[in-house]
């Protein structure tokens, strides 16, 4: 067993809202070839195994796992797919170098969102075929219902729901891999039709394409290959009900559980003393407050507060989504947590540009496999 | 499993339960549509069989030729930007012949999948199509095939361009 | 620092069936509660749940493990689904493996489940899409096609006939026959059967291929402290390995696979073991195919290439030769309800190393298993060996 995994090698491509000259194929060798330069390794003699995030149906292929390996170089090698967001790949990969069994290991995550011209009706699938789907929803509804339900019982109010939006758009003007960069007014990200009220339209986030890899190193081989490696404390997922009818509507249980088994493994009790800054979903602008308060760092019904007050700002007491988050560099599907990672490994090395943060040492991921799911994941790394 | 356990769930239906409405079910038809980004190798694919030829792609350093074009070469992981025209004649590695289409209707002629070796390629390198004007029983491992083309105001860029490889012997136009 | 070990303690699956009434949820609940009940432990004791079913499209379901999450016991826990197309029944196992093995989970629900039946008006249509979008899918592939074109590229390398290769369908089928869960055992089935079914798409008549079915399998696996406390005998997870082959499988030789030997070395690597011909004792390689169960013999290097039709005619792969071969009676015999038919090959291992497989099991007290499983466009080896020693 190696007890210490460290992210040795980051690399992207994207993020935009549409990719019309690469294919999907191109676009994750960019970010592979990128994330092998910056770790020193040659895949083809020196990666035990890799892991790929993907979904058959966002793919438009079934058995995506099949075109995964020759981009990455990883053919005749091991290789396999997850059926989750890219924190449950870097959580595999995690697992595989802790065993003994793997000393580097590859996790990539990508989206072609522009190239599925039904998103809406293939997210619909995501719904109970017998119970939920017949009454011809658009998925966004379990958004509004988590939203109201939300707004109900913690007292948090539209315009500090459209606080976040306004904050992350403005964080994403500094970041060159963000397409959604804007400078809005409280007024301006409540215009437009609700979605699904009191969802409006700009609180979700708008999607992109972009691919990311990442280099996964144990303790022994990333000390010797890297001059700054990024070492994963912890690392959490959890699932809860997937159904409608039975779920807990008022809490996140499934982002405690998951952070609480983070929090755990990095030997934290109190996140709030201990991580400097965070990225953290914001699919849709509540999910920040409402994954703040799941996460520990404010009790509930707090979040919103916080953020109106700029706690969450870059210069405030815990940054969060420096980056823009999903608001401001798009929505990369499954592709989004290893986003929200890449941000935090930037960050933690020092390399975020004009964005940096000074003097940060712990940083939190935080992902959700958005609706209907009840399904999300966490990892805190430090330098 | 014997001494463990006595019953096996699991209950089967047949086609009258649903058929007599002892079952009740759901239907419901996908909608899921997708234009899939064809990139700079397979767009260069493309745009050849618009104008009537197959084009490879080859690596320097493992000095092969592959078919379709790529934009890496997955054994070495160098970039592979050198393209290359083939010929559209080939060999034909393997083949089927195939009773059922691909949604499972029972056909009388056999539609004649096959893994073709095309010319100019590196060995064993070839691409899937199907076979044509050729009696299913002469078809065989090593027949040489040449593609048959859709007229060229007919092509649009895609695999279908080739409308199937027939048998032909050497020296023959 | 030593592996961690890891043991399978239970073991639950359900009728492999044509077409079940039981949802998918309800079919993964079924084997898991049943995996629970066979090792005494509930749901309370399970920290993590890993599940494994193939392509969406079968059931019309995006995010499918997501809906499936809460019949296979995985409310409140970590979950994930890992995917490698039909290689994912053997590989369920290995990510629950690495799951305990990682030093973060004790004990862990691994969960198979396929429902093929609600696909209208039949399951293999939906395998169209597993083609190349752009440059295969327009020619209308059916799944059938690549099976064919790569049995009769290993006939035609090695010289083997229909004939020969129909014997495994023989076996399988008869083998199958002493399983109760099975779809399609028969005592009585003859080569002549076999060749004489209807041709599918040649060289595939319909007995030389296992058809889809409905189903689920589950297990329970459990560190060393854990698994000893919960029964006298453990069978432990001695090697994994997995191996994925480029998706231009227009671009290699059809004839070897060569990603099975590459999973199978990764494997006995980790086992230890020199000699796999004399070192395990039992194998259920994947046989969707008759000719699949030849194919990867030799990619497990268990016989010479072109040689496994041999192995059987000379009596060594029948239950009670020398080196028994699907004694369950495979996916020809039992179902092929893709991810649960691999994981009914671990779980087969299992009953026979613990002398519970009852009419199936194999004379001789064996002491190692092998299973394997294979997928995606012809391209993905998954291995699992398991062992009465720790």
């Amino acid at each position: 067993m190696s007890e210490r995994v460290a992210i040795i090698g980051v690399g992207w491509a994207g993020y935009r809202p549409v990719s019309p000259e690469v294919s999907y194929k191109e676009w994750m060798y960019e970010a592979a070839v990128k994330a092998y330069a910056d770790a020193g390794v040659d895949p083809r003699r020196d990666v035990d195994s890799f892991v790929t995030v993907a979904e058959d149906f966002i793919e438009g292929t079934s058995i995506f796992d099949e075109y995964v390996p020759d981009q990455l170089g990883a053919a005749l090698k091991p290789v396999h797919t997850i059926g989750g967001d890219g924190l449950h790949g870097l959580a595999t990969g995690y697992m595989l170098i802790r065993t003994g069994l793997a000393n580097l290991v590859v996790v990539e995550g990508h989206s072609k969102a522009s190239n599925v011209l039904t998103l809406p009706e293939i997210t619909a699938y995501a719904q109970d075929p017998v119970l939920n789907r017949p009454l011809g929803l658009n998925t966004e509804f379990v958004a509004g219902l988590e939203m109201n339900r939300y707004l109900f019982e913690t007292g948090t109010s539209l315009e500090q729901c459209a606080a976040v939006v306004v904050k992350n758009r403005r964080n994403a003007l500094r970041n060159p891999l963000a397409p959604y960069g804007a400078d809005l007014t409280l007024d301006e990200a409540l215009e437009g039709p609700p979605l699904a009220w009191p969802l409006y339209h700009r609180h979700k986030s708008k999607h992109a394409d972009g691919a990311i890899v990442m280099v996964l190193a144990s303790g022994e081989r990333a000390e010797v290959l890297s001059h700054q490696p990024i070492w994963i404390l912890g690392m959490g997922w959890c699932n809860c009900a997937p159904s409608l009818e039975s779920r807990d509507w008022n809490e996140l249980r499934y982002i405690r559980k998951a952070a609480n088994m983070a929090y755990q493994q990095a030997g934290i009790v109190q996140p709030n003393l201990v991580i400097d800054f965070a990225e953290i979903d914001d699919t849709y602008a509540y999910k920040e407050l409402q994954h703040l308060e799941a996460l520990g760092f404010c009790r509930v019904g707090e979040a919103g507060y916080l953020t109106e007050e700029g706690a969450t700002e870059p210069e405030g007491e815990l940054p969060v989504n420096v980056s823009g988050g999903s608001l401001g560099m798009g929505n990369l599907l499954d592709a989004s947590g290893l986003a929200r990672a890449l941000e935090v490994v930037l960050q933690l090395r020092g390399e975020a540009g004009s964005r940096q943060l000074e003097e940060v040492e712990v940083g939190l991921a935080q992902s959700w496999r958005g609706v209907p799911t009840t399904s999300g994941a966490v990892a805190v790394m430090s330098h | 499993m014997t001494n463990k356990f006595k019953e096996f769930p699991g209950t089967p239906l047949s086609e009258g339960d649903f058929k007599e409405g002892k079952i009740l079910f759901y239907h419901d038809q996908m909608k899921a549509d997708f234009a899939w980004d064809t990139g700079v190798a397979i767009g260069s694919y493309l745009a050849a069989l618009k104008e009537g030829y197959l084009l490879g792609g080859y690596c320097q350093t493992c000095r092969k030729t592959v078919i379709p074009p790529r934009t890496v070469c997955e054994w070495c992981f160098r970039p592979m930007d050198s393209y290359v025209r083939l010929e559209d004649t080939g060999t034909v590695n393997t083949f089927s012949l195939c009773y059922v289409t691909w949604d499972v209707k029972r056909i009388k002629e056999p539609e004649l999948p096959a893994v073709i070796e095309i010319d100019g390629a590196s060995p064993l390198h070839g691409i899937m199509h199907k076979l044509g004007e050729v009696d299913p029983e002469d078809v065989h491992i090593g027949m040489r095939v040449r593609a048959v083309w859709k007229p060229p105001d007919e092509r649009e860029g895609a695999i279908t361009d080739i409308l199937y490889f027939k048998p032909f012997k050497e020296g023959e136009s | 620092m030593a592996m961690r070990k890891v043991a399978v303690v239970g073991a639950g699956m359900t009728k492999f069936v044509r077409r079940a009434q039981e949802t998918g949820k309800e079919l993964a609940w079924h084997a898991s509660r049943m995996a629970l009940e066979s090792c005494e432990m509930t749901l309370d004791d399970i920290e993590a749940v890993c599940l494994g079913t193939a392509p969406d499209s079968f059931d019309g379901v995006h995010m499918k493990a997501e809906y499936l999450s809460d019949g296979a016991g995985a409310w409140g826990k970590p979950f994930m689904r890992s995917y490698v197309g039909g290689g994912t029944g053997v590989f369920t196992p290995i990510q629950g493996w690495y799951h305990v093995a990682s030093g973060l989970f004790d004990a862990v629900l691994v969960v198979c489940e396929e429902k093929m039946s609600s696909y209208y008006p039949h399951g293999q249509a939906a395998f169209m899409t597993i083609f190349d979008h752009t440059t295969e899918r327009p020619l209308k592939p059916n799944l059938l096609w690549i099976f064919a074109m790569e049995m009769n590229r290993y006939m035609h390398t090695y010289g083997i006939s229909k004939k020969d290769i129909a014997q495994v369908a023989v076996k399988n089928k008869r083998n199958a026959a002493d399983h109760p869960c099975a779809l399609l055992g028969d005592p009585e089935i003859t080569v002549e059967d076999v060749l004489n079914s209807e041709v599918l798409a040649w060289p595939v008549n319909r007995l030389d291929v296992s058809p889809v079915s409905d189903g689920a399998v589950a297990l329970v696996l459990a560190a060393e402290h854990v698994a000893k406390r919960i029964t006298d005998k453990p069978v432990w997870i001695q090697g994994v390995g997995w191996n994925l082959d480029t998706a231009y499988w227009t671009n290699r030789e059809l004839a070897y696979p060569r990603y099975v030997e590459y999973a199978a070395r990764m494997a006995y690597e980790m086992a230890g073991i020199k000699e796999p011909r004399k070192e395990i004792h039992i194998v259920e390689p994947y046989d969707p195919f008759d000719y699949k169960e030849c194919h990867h013999l030799e990619g497990l290097l268990l016989a010479d290439r072109g040689q496994a039709p041999q192995l059987l005619a000379d009596g060594v792969t029948l239950r009670d030769g020398a080196m028994p071969v699907c004694p369950s009676g495979g996916l020809l015999g039992v179902g092929n309800p893709i991810a649960a038919a691999g994981l009914m090959k671990v779980a087969e291992l299992y009953w026979q190393l613990r002398g519970e497989a009852g009419a199936r099991q194999v004379p001789g007290q064996p002491k190692r298993g092998l299973a394997q499983a294979w997928g995606d466009l012809m391209q993905v080896g998954t291995v699992i060996i398991l062992g009465t020693n720790p």
